[in-house]
């Protein structure tokens, strides 16, 4: 077994772990953390892909920001726990066996194809996925989406401040 | 990293169907909108995977904008819930099911 391999598999497996901790505890509070501790695993996945500038954006918006936002938003409302009561109780067994139905045509699909490993398409360079690399493309092929994207940033953050006004107040 | 293409691809599409359970099965408002999060999340892992194995940086460049949707998105989502908690004091997603507040 390569060390890349064993690499891999303890981080699926945290990554893994955690999403199903995620699911299941029954504080929202922990599943936030949960789900950060997620999103950095998966981050070190994208540094082992050759994806660093990916990875660092990875853990400063999404386990950095949204995740405070999330926890911040938690708190305020004070809404760790839903309430409890089932008002459909079939939903959970239909649930569970769509998840499993999904899950097991998506394994058997990518076991039936014949594995290409990622080396085979030939090593890439010290640069590939720097963020010197990812800011030309941005300023040279992706301009347009890159601007389009500022814009809808500042859509976000009128609409934010619009839906959480105290209409109330305002009036 | 040397391992073969679908170890990942079946890793991205796990978290993928966790996330689904999520959606599915929860009834806590804010953790079913963290399994959207996670959904999305293993999009982007498939957008990395094939990056890497086809050497082209697009990829990377597509997961960087999907990334700035997805904090646009929790920000919007996250003012609607605080909206919705103001009128119904909860967000049970089985309370919410009439279109006025």
């Amino acid at each position: 077994m390569s060390i890349d391999l064993i690499l891999f598999l303890g981080l699926a497996l945290v990554a893994v772990v955690t999403a199903l901790s995620m699911l299941l505890s029954r504080n929202a509070v922990h599943s936030a953390l949960f789900l950060a501790l997620n999103f950095l695993a998966v981050a070190v996945l994208y540094l082992l892909m050759n994806a660093a500038f990916v990875a660092m954006v990875q853990i400063t918006v999404y386990a950095g920001a949204i995740m405070v936002l999330f926890l911040f938003v938690i708190m305020l409302l004070g809404a760790e726990e839903a309430a409890k009561g089932r008002s459909l109780p079939w939903q959970t067994p239909v649930a569970v066996l769509c998840g499993l139905v999904l899950v097991g045509e998506l394994v058997y699909y990518f076991a039936v194809q014949k594995p290409v490993l990622l080396a085979a398409a030939g090593e890439v360079g010290q640069s590939f996925g720097s963020p010197a690399e990812i800011g030309r493309m941005l300023f040279d092929s992706y301009t347009l989406p890159f601007e389009l994207t500022s814009i809808l940033l500042l859509v976000a953050m009128v609409g934010a401040i619009l839906l959480s006004r105290n209409e109330k107040e305002a009036e | 990293m040397n391992i073969p293409v679908n170890y990942l691809l079946v890793l991205a599409g796990i978290l993928f169907t966790i996330g689904v359970l999520g959606v599915l099965i929860r009834r806590n408002a804010i953790v079913v909108f963290m399994s959207i999060e996670l959904m999305l999340n293993a999009a982007n892992m498939v957008f990395i995977t094939f990056a890497r194995a086809f050497q082209n940086l697009d990829g990377q460049v597509i997961v960087f904008f999907l990334i700035a949707a997805a904090a646009a998105e929790v920000a919007i989502g996250l003012a609607l819930m605080v909206t919705i908690f103001r009128t119904k004091k909860s967000i049970d997603i089985d309370e919410v099911k009439t279109l006025s507040g």
